[in-house]
Parts: C-alpha cells; sequence; structure tokens
C-alpha cells in the first residue's frame, strides 16, 4: 500500500501505526507489488553477500600462494558465489521486476494467484537462508560438512557420500529443490495473468516487450528448472537411500548428472539475461523517444532463443569426451542461437538510430549492456566452438566470458531498471549524479577486471583453483582483475547509498517523470493498492503516446 | 491521472480470456511433464547397465488390472465432471467416489509389486541400477497419484456436504485435468518399464 | 524532460574509448606474451604457442575465429558509437519527437540473413578441426599411455613398455617426417578431473566409469606445465601436470630407468624397513618391496621426478621431509595423512626415498 493512498483513504497518519502491524502487513502480504519490492529486496540483500564472497576469491587470488583462505573455505566460498548469485540473486531480482511490473503493464489488479505469489516467494527465501545456514548447520566431522564446496554445478560423483561427507551438499540439493519450486509457481503465475488477465484491448501483439519476455522465460523456466529438480531429487536418492543414479563404482554415470544439470543450466542462463533484454526493450525507446524498432521480430527472436536453448546444453561439456559427431552437433545449435540472440542488438541500435537520445543513467547502462553484451556475445561464439573451447573452457577465459553477461549485462540491465522504474516504486527520483558516478565507476572497474581476466584464461589458469603458481605470466594480471573487483564493490555501494538517500531526499517523481507509454506510468507513483481505478482500454502498443499524440496515435500504424 | 481510457477506433465486442485455472494447471503440467522426462531418460539410459541383481525380465510382472483400474479412472471422472456441468449432483458424487476407488486400487497394486519385489526378489532401490530408477519413476508416479487421491477425497468430501455444484464444475474440470495427467504419465512409465525396458 | 549537458555526451564517447583503450592494454599485454619463446621450457603455458599438431590446429582455427569476432566487433561498436554521438539529444532537437519509425523489413532481413551465413562458415570450418583432432588415427608408432586421475595426482602406466609412474610424463619428441605421437587413455579413479597441457593439446575429460582418450605429438623437446582443469576436490589447485618431452635417446634410457627394480642400497635398509612396517604401505608401491599400494603415486622411482605432490613442492631433501611430516604444510587437504614418525624414523625413512632413482 502507498503512505500517500492510505493517508488520503483512511485519513490517519501512517508513521502512527505500530511497526508490529507494518511488519505483519508486508509478511502476509498477497500484492504483487509488495511481492515485487521484497524479492528485489531479497536479492539486494544476498547481492551484497555473494558480492563480499567475490571480494574475498579476488584478495585471495590477488597474489600467488597467497593465504588468505584456506583451500577449504576458498572452495566453499566460490561455490557459494556461484549458487548465491545465480540462484538468489539473479532468480529473485528478475521475478521481483515481473511480479511488479507485468500486472501493471498488461491493465490488470493483481497477478493470476495472488497466494500462489506469496508462496512461491517465501519458498525461494526459505531456499535461500536455508542454503547460508550450511555455514552454520553443516559442520561434522573434522569440519566435514560447513557450506558446500563441490562448484555450483555440484558435479557427480564429487557429491556423492563419498567425496562429499557431513551434509554439506545436502544443503546445496534442497535449498535450490525448495527455490526451484518457488521458481515454478511463480512462473505457474506469470504465465496465467499474462494470458488471462489483460485489459480489455490488450490483444498479445500489442502486450509491452516486457510483457511478452517474461511470458517466453516462464514457459523456459517450466521446463528448464525442472530437469535441475528432478536430478536433485536422483542426488537425495543416491545420498540418502543407497540409490545408483551418479554412483560410477555401481556402473552409474558421472556424464548423466552432467547432461541433466547443463540442460537445466544452459536455458537458466537465457532466463537470466532474457529479462534483462526486456528492461532495454522499455529503456531504449523511451530514451531514444521512438517506438522499438522491430517489435515481432523481437518477439519471434526471444521465442526461437527460448526453443533452441533447449538444444545447446552441451557446450558446456565439449571437454568430456563426446564423439566429433555429438560435438559439431552442439556447436551447430550453438552458433545458430548466436543469431536470434546477436540480431535483437541490432534491433536496439535500429531503435536509437534516428531518435533522440537522452543520455540519462538508464539509458548509459543500456549503452554500457549493449557494449558489453557484444563481447560477452562474441566470446561465446569462441566458446561455442568446440575445437577452441578446448582451450578455454575450464580456465579463467570461460569465467571472464560469463561474467561479461552477468555482470556486464544482466546486473547492467537490472541497473538501468531501477533507474527506471525506482520513481514509479517509491514516487521519488534517484539522484542522476550519484547514478553517473555510480555508472562510471562500475564500467571502469569491469573492464579491468574481466577484459584483463581473459588473458590468464589462454596463459593455461586453470579456474577454481585456490592459488596459482607464480612466474606463468598470471602473477599482475591477477592483481589487477582483483582491484578492478574492489572498485566494482565500491560503485555498488554508491548504489545502494544512491537507492537509501533518494528514497528520503529525491525529488518527487510524479506519474510520468521519463514521458514514457506504457501503462504503468499513467498511475500514480507508488501505485494505489488497486493499480487502475477503472481498468483502461488500450488499442496499440503504446497506449500513452496515443493519448499524448491523438494526432498522431500508434492505433493508426498497427 | 489515476485512470486511462483511450479513445477506440474499434471496440472489442467480447474480450474472452481463457480460465486462469487452466492455464495455470497447463503449465503445471508442463513442468511435471519436464520431471517425469528427465527420470524416463534416466530409465531408459540405464536399461542393461545394472552389474549385478535381478533384471526386469526376471522379477517384473505387468500389472494389467491394475493399470486398466487407473485408465478407467480418467473415464469416470471426465463422466463426473460432465454431469457436474449439467448440476447432476448426485451422480456426479458417485462417479467420482468411483474414481477414487478405482485409483486406490492401482495405488494398492502398486503396494502389493512392491512388496512382492522387495521380500521376494529383493529388489531394493539401492541393489542396483535397475532398482534405483525403477523405484524412483515408479514411486515418483504413485506419489502423484497420491497427492491426486488427497486432492479428489476433499472434494468429495466437500461434496457430501453439499458444496460442490454447477458453479464449481470450472475447478472440477481443472483438478481432473491433473487427474488425466497423472493417468497419461503412467502410460508413458507403463510403456518404457514394463514394455520397452525388458 | 530536459537535455543533458555537453560535458556528458563526451562523457560516453571518452568513456567507450576508455573501455576500448582497457582492451587495447590488454590485447598489447596478451601480445607481449604471446611471442613464442626460442626456450622450449617456456614457463607460460600459453595457448596461442603450441608446440603439438592438437595445438597448433586450435591455435590456427582460433585466429580465424577471432579474425571473424574481431570485425563483428569493430562493425557493431563504430555503429553504436556512431549511434550515440551522432543521435544524442541536442538543444536544437530538444522536446520535439522524432520520426516514429516501426521497422524495417528488408533492414531485418539483412541483418539475420548475414549473421546466418557466418555462423554457418564457423560450424562447417570448427567441424573439421573437431574431426582432424578427435577422430586421429593412432599410428603404429605411437607411444601408449594409460593417464589415471587421483585426487589430487596423476598416474601414468606405459602397458607396452611396462613402466607404472606419477605426476611427471615422459614422451618422446616427434618428428614430423617420423611421427612418434603418444596417445592417452584417461581414467578416473574416483571423481572428474581433466588433463590440460595448453601447449600441446586441448583439455579432455578423466571421468570415472568412462574411458576418454587424447594424443600429442610434441615437436620440441622441453618440459610442458599444466594442470587439472575439472574441479575435483579440495586440492584440485596444485594437482599440477608436468610433460617432459625428451629427444628418442633420452627417451629410450628414461624408459630404461623406470623399468628398473628399485634400487637396493643396504646403507637405507633402516629406512626401508620404516617403509615396509608402517602405513606407507597400504597407499604406496615400491618394486621389490612389499608395498603394493595404489592409492598413492608408486614411488620406486621418486628420485627421478622433479617434483612431489604433483608439483606442489620441489623434489628436496627438505620438501619430501616436510611432505611425510605435515602435509597439510604443503598441500592443505591432499589425502596424504601426517605419518606422525618420529624423528629418527622420519630421518631414515627420507633416507631411504632418497636411494629410489
Amino acid at each position: 500500500m502507498s503512505s500517500d493512498a492510505m493517508a488520503i483513504h483512511q485519513g490517519t497518519d501512517v508513521d502512527s501505526r505500530p511497526w508490529v502491524e507494518t511488519l505483519h502487513g508486508w509478511v502476509t502480504t498477497v500484492d504483487h507489488k509488495r511481492l515485487g519490492i521484497l524479492y528485489i529486496l531479497y536479492a539486494l540483500l544476498f547481492l551484497a553477500v555473494a558480492g563480499s564472497e567475490a571480494m574475498i576469491i579476488r584478495i585471495q587470488l590477488m597474489y600467488p600462494h597467497n593465504s588468505f583462505v584456506s583451500p577449504q573455505v576458498f572452495n566453499r566460498i566460490f561455490t557459494m558465489h556461484g549458487t548465491t548469485m545465480v540462484f538468489f540473486v539473479g532468480i529473485p531480482v528478475l521475478f521481483g521486476l515481473a511480479n511488479y511490473l507485468v500486472p501493471l503493464m498488461i491493465g490488470a489488479r493483481d497477478m493470476a494467484f495472488p497466494r500462489l505469489n506469496a508462496f512461491s516467494f517465501w519458498l525461494t527465501a526459505l531456499g535461500g537462508f536455508l542454503l547460508y545456514f550450511s555455514f552454520l548447520g553443516g559442520s561434522g566431522l573434522y569440519g566435514a560438512g560447513s557450506a558446500p564446496d563441490v562448484g555450483w554445478w555440484a558435479y557427480a560423483p564429487l557429491t556423492s557420500r563419498a567425496f562429499s561427507p557431513g551434509h554439506s551438499s545436502d544443503y546445496w540439493t534442497i535449498s535450490l529443490l525448495v527455490a526451484g519450486f518457488g521458481s515454478i509457481g511463480t512462473a505457474i503465475n506469470i504465465i496465467a495473468t499474462i494470458l488471462c488477465m489483460r485489459c480489455p484491448g490488450m490483444k498479445l501483439s500489442r502486450m509491452p516487450l516486457l510483457a511478452w519476455l517474461n511470458l517466453v522465460v516462464s514457459g523456459m523456466v517450466l521446463i528448464a528448472i525442472t530437469p535441475l529438480s528432478a536430478a536433485q531429487i536422483m542426488l537425495c536418492v543416491d545420498r540418502y537411500l543407497g540409490g545408483h543414479f551418479f554412483d560410477t563404482q555401481a556402473g552409474g554415470s558421472a556424464t548423466l548428472w552432467m547432461h541433466f544439470f547443463w540442460i537445466f543450466g544452459h536455458p537458466e542462463v537465457y532466463i537470466l539475461i532474457i529479462p534483462a533484454f526486456a528492461v532495454l526493450s522499455e529503456v531504449i525507446p523511451v530514451f531514444s523517444r521512438k517506438p522499438m524498432f522491430g517489435y515481432p521480430v523481437m518477439v519471434g527472436a526471444t521465442i526461437t532463443i527460448g526453443f533452441i536453448s533447449m538444444s545447446v546444453w552441451a557446450h558446456h561439456m565439449f571437454s568430456m569426451g563426446m564423439s566429433s559427431y555429438g560435438n559439431a552437433f552442439f556447436v551447430l545449435t550453438t552458433m545458430a542461437i548466436a543469431v536470434p540472440t546477436g540480431i535483437k542488438i541490432f534491433n536496439w541500435l535500429g531503435t536509437m538510430w534516428g531518435g533522440r537520445i537522452i543520455l540519462k543513467t538508464p539509458m548509459l547502462f543500456c549503452i554500457g549492456f549493449l557494449f558489453n553484451f557484444l563481447i560477452a556475445g562474441l566470446t561465446g561464439i569462441m566458446l561455442g566452438s568446440a575445437a577452441f573451447n578446448w582451450q578455454l573452457t575450464g580456465s579463467y577465459f570461460v569465467v571472464a566470458h560469463f561474467h561479461y553477461t552477468l555482470s556486464g549485462s544482466f546486473l547492467f540491465g537490472i541497473f538501468a531498471a531501477f533507474y527506471y522504474w525506482y520513481p514509479k516504486i517509491t514516487g521519488r527520483m534517484l539522484s542522476e549524479r550519484l547514478g553517473k558516478l555510480h555508472f562510471w565507476l562500475f564500467l571502469i572497474g569491469f573492464h579491468l577486471c574481466f577484459d584483463l581476466m581473459h588473458i590468464p584464461g589462454f596463459l593455461g589458469m586453470a579456474r577454481r583453483i585456490y592459488t596459482y603458481e607464480p612466474g606463468r605470466g598470471w602473477d599482475t594480471l591477477n592483481l589487477l582483475v582483483s582491484i578492478g573487483a574492489f572498485i566494482q564493490g565500491i560503485a555498488t555501494l554508491i548504489f545502494v547509498a544512491n537507492l537509501i538517500i533518494s528514497y528520503f531526499k529525491g525529488a518527487k517523481a510524479g506519474n510520468d517523470p521519463w514521458d514514457a507509454w506504457t501503462l504503468e506510468w499513467s498511475v500514480s507513483s507508488p501505485p494505489p493498492a488497486y493499480n487502475f481505478a477503472v481498468i483502461p482500454t488500450v488499442a496499440s502498443r503504446r497506449p500513452l503516446w496515443d493519448l499524448k499524440h491523438p494526432e498522431d496515435p500508434d492505433s493508426r500504424y498497427e | 491521472m489515476s485512470a486511462i481510457s483511450t479513445p477506440l477506433t474499434e471496440t472489442p465486442a467480447t474480450w474472452n480470456l481463457p480460465y486462469k485455472g487452466k492455464v495455470g494447471m497447463a503449465s503445471l503440467i508442463i513442468a511435471e511433464s519436464a520431471i517425469f522426462t528427465i527420470f524416463v531418460v534416466a530409465y531408459l539410459y540405464y536399461t542393461g547397465k545394472s552389474l549385478t541383481g535381478p533384471t526386469p525380465r526376471e522379477v517384473l510382472e505387468t500389472p494389467i488390472f491394475f493399470t486398466v483400474c487407473l485408465l478407467s479412472s480418467s473415464l469416470t471422472i471426465h463422466l463426473a465432471s460432465k454431469l457436474l456441468e449439467r448440476g447432476k449432483r448426485g451422480a456426479f458424487l458417485a462417479l467420482w467416489f468411483l474414481t477414487i476407488v478405482l485409483g486406490a486400487l492401482f495405488m494398492y497394486g502398486t503396494a502389493r509389486e512392491w512388496h512382492r519385489l522387495i521380500y521376494e526378489h529383493g529388489l531394493t532401490i539401492s541393489t542396483n541400477l535397475f532398482g534405483t530408477t525403477y523405484y524412483s519413476l515408479v514411486g515418483l508416479h504413485a506419489t502423484h497419484v497420491t497427492v491426486g487421491l488427497l486432492m479428489l477425497t476433499i472434494v468429495l468430501l466437500f461434496g457430501v456436504a453439499g458444496r460442490v455444484g454447477r458453479e464449481q464444475s470450472a475447478r472440477i474440470d481443472v483438478l481432473s485435468m491433473y487427474w488425466h495427467f497423472v493417468d497419461a504419465v503412467w502410460v508413458v512409465v507403463f510403456t518404457v518399464v514394463y514394455v520397452l525396458g525388458r | 524532460m530536459h537535455r543533458t549537458t555537453q560535458k556528458t555526451d563526451w562523457g560516453v564517447v571518452v568513456g567507450r574509448a576508455a573501455g576500448i583503450l582497457v582492451l587495447l592494454v590488454g590485447v598489447l599485454l596478451a601480445a607481449g606474451m604471446c611471442t613464442a619463446s626460442p626456450r622450449s621450457d617456456n614457463p607460460v603455458p600459453n595457448i596461442f604457442d603450441p608446440r603439438s599438431t592438437p595445438a597448433e590446429s586450435i591455435r590456427d582455427h582460433s585466429y580465424f575465429v577471432l579474425a571473424i569476432t574481431g570485425l563483428i566487433f569493430l562493425v557493431v561498436v563504430t555503429l553504436l558509437v556512431y549511434v550515440v554521438v551522432k543521435f544524442r539529444d541536442k538543444p536544437l532537437t530538444a522536446g520535439r519527437e522524432p520520426a516514429q519509425v516501426y521497422g524495417s523489413t528488408q533492414i531485418e532481413l539483412a541483418w539475420t540473413i548475414i549473421p546466418v551465413l557466418i555462423v554457418f562458415v564457423l560450424f562447417l570450418a570448427t567441424a573439421r578441426v573437431i574431426h582432424g583432432i578427435e577422430d586421429a588415427r593412432k599410428p603404429a608408432t605411437a607411444v601408449e599411455v594409460t593417464a589415471i586421475g587421483h585426487q589430487f595426482w596423476w598416474e601414468y602406466r606405459y602397458p607396452a613398455l611396462g613402466v607404472v609412474t606419477a605426476n611427471e610424463l615422459h614422451v618422446p619428441v616427434s618428428d614430423p617426417a617420423h611421427p612418434t605421437p603418444t596417445f592417452l587413455k584417461l581414467l578416473s579413479a574416483d571423481t572428474d578431473h581433466s588433463f590440460w597441457v595448453p601447449q600441446l593439446a586441448g583439455k579432455t575429460d578423466l571421468i570415472p566409469n568412462r574411458v576418454n582418450h587424447t594424443w600429442i605429438d610434441p615437436h620440441q623437446t622441453g618440459v610442458y606445465l599444466g594442470q587439472c582443469a575439472q574441479y575435483c576436490g579440495t586440492q584440485h589447485g596444485k594437482m599440477l601436470l608436468r610433460v617432459s618431452v625428451d629427444s628418442p635417446e633420452k627417451f629410450a634410457a628414461w624408459v630404461q630407468a623406470q623399468k628398473q627394480p628399485a634400487n637396493h642400497d643396504d646403507k637405507a635398509s633402516a629406512g626401508r624397513r620404516v617403509f615396509e612396517t608402517t602405513a606407507c604401505i597400504n597407499c604406496h608401491a615400491v618394486g621389490g618391496t612389499n608395498g603394493t599400494g595404489r592409492f598413492g603415486p608408486d614411488l620406486t622411482h621418486l628420485m627421478s621426478r622433479d617434483t612431489i605432490a604433483a608439483g606442489a613442492a620441489l623434489n628436496t631433501h627438505e620438501n619430501l621431509r616436510l611432505w611425510i611430516q605435515d602435509p597439510d604444510a604443503i598441500k592443505p587437504g591432499s589425502l596424504m595423512p601426517a605419518m606422525k614418525l618420529s624423528d629418527a624414523d622420519l630421518d631414515a625413512l627420507v633416507r631411504y626415498l632418497e636411494t629410489l632413482r
């Protein structure tokens, strides 16, 4: 509930409500906006945690033979860093944005299943806390146990009882299983909401691209997260019921886990990046003052990505000894997916072309995204070429590549989303000055860290190593990479400071600070609990453009 | 402004979108199908790869009768659903109850088969690859049948209390979608385990 | 919406330039590393400095891929910079909405078809290199090695030559005119590992319950470095690889020396007794003794190796002593237990081990 709305409707002074009541309201909420905010705050909390873990990793790797942390601790830290970032930062933030924005953008009052929405959030939240409880509760014999230390892929048979005594691997398995069910719940909700609750006139071809892309993502979640859940159930059977799914001593197959994991793992990375595409597809048009160039192709390309992404998984397994035909097949599908992904960059450039580009912070992050994602995609092509992959995978080259897609692209998209929609969510503008400082500092830190990180990769530095030998040409590079990481950390702190300061001191935003065109900008900032007093009827993809430009409405051209 | 109403070039005379219960259940079914697919893949991959122990051919007996029970329950639930749409509460309850009985019979059959496999043939989930994959796949299905039976029983209780009528038929339809899914999965599991896997 | 200041506009361009500059600096640094060293025991395991056919095919192929991706990068970045600079909000156009263009089928078709063609070419080029490496036929002159990955060391067996050793692989140099490549069969005793010596070949995993293969034909003698490239547990980071490419004569001499029975020096009999009567024999084998354990490296010719603990330390008297006394000081989390021997026993044992040449 927005404080303004409450004051107006109940005539009470909000500040005098006991904080317990406010807390209770938040904990029991089924309002999609509040749940969206809860998801996002949750993700920010774990971003700080996983970011600190990254700092620990980089401090340890600043010098060869450093002893900042023991190998046992290092292995837990990199496992937790990866697991947390993917499952408890990436997924919550994308569901948080979807939760908040989709009903508003399609002219609905809430999601299709509000209680399922709340249940799914709390499942995800429980998963994260369970994973971190492993630091306390997982200890056993000689500290065997504690947080999982098997890498975020948890390859078999390293996760079997024989090689992972104690409960650390169980924390990994069960926390992700629980969070996975939460994700499936939210995906079901998003699909039902989009298909069943659009306002009159909003045909699927008139939906904002953010809604379309979240529809595709939700479909992917249904068929990509579930293979991981299945594999995790199998792992539990192995570890607790004496099963042999991945027990190589009993004829089981280590590669079967790899296949199941990556059948999840590859679509997962598209599940993470497509919402960033969605943000770009909303922000770039508004800040270029033009409609999205090629809306139908953007939708079609995304659906194509969704399908092809289910067929590329073994490009994560090029070194495990598949036949040349198997390898070649996955090279083909991996190269193929580069096409619909790559042409999106052209569509965004096409949107900016001939426009009037407003270089405010949301747009700066979008431009940064375009540059970074281009490079990420190109190093992805290098990795997709199986033979080249045999030298690049398992090394810091691939670590640099996926941080380019995650820190450089996904995170840039999320930052853009924050700067763009924070006014709508809170009613205040974020500081443009702090925003630009955040942007430049983060950009410099990012490039220092991850550009250079490619080099130790092709000089033979393997990944997931707690230390390295001096004199192999890796020493200075690692030091500079670590400095870049610290700079990103500082920039992120500036971002968090901006969020907090602007909440209290930011300029009032009004309904539509960016002069935008989708339905969420037609309601107050923050929106009232019921979203729309009257459910709108729309006639085009940009209903507010039609209102603001009655002489030249979009509806004439569609 | 807090409300938008755009001047339209065409007014949608009717704006009919699908029922969200059906879309939600269809989505759940898609997700569950993916889980079952992975278990089926594991089962097929490990066919013939056990290093020891009883093989499917040695110990499996095709459960024809109980399969017929389960598949017939799809028919009865379908009929029940149609009857409720026409407001025939009594007949609905009777057929609904029959569905539950048939489903329970299937579970009994599974329990009997497992008892035989464990105590007469010494096949457990930890015996060999066949044991692991068999009990996991059939067990996963049986768990879904159990959850289904639970839901059906809850509806039965509400029905007996007189609270299930024509107005609830959309929701009953959604539940019967789930039950049909469970049956369809059994067709696949049956084919993989008792036909192909031998 | 008010327009942004001139300073910020150029800020974007400068920022872009800065990013590209950092990239260029990196590339230059890399180029500095990439020059092939005349010395054959270059300690930098650089994938762009290959010495063996599989690594060379990959390097050549990578140049092709880098050329294409480099070209795409230049084209798109130029477009991006141009668009941002040319179409940025200026005082003259402030407040006026530009022409609302929804798309263009011809343009979209063009920028779809060209990538499809590029992708197809890349696929074909890659398929050829894959086939050339993976499906290479093993000549009769090949040296056959079975490499077994352990947590956290490498076991090497030469079945045809009757040699068993650990951690340091010796192979003959291969003359392109009369090739004598080494074909490795890759197995694992426990978890997943990966054999990666960048200058010799791409990496191939060692997976339990699976047989993988790789091959190398080094053209230049020297010592080549690498390390395990698949996370295998606590000491994955120090499961190092060391491949010694020897001239044919040196290789033959090495094989001969490895085939000899263990050196039996009476002066070290006290140490030998320590070895044979403690738990050492559960894990380690020394020919001619009652030590036949296979959990740890074969020690019969321990002193023929430059390093111990899979490359974690040099094979010196102090390190050897420290390794037996307190392995965690060198490689914490390795599976070698601290043997808790008395100083006298420990010294005798080390003296004995040092006779195992």
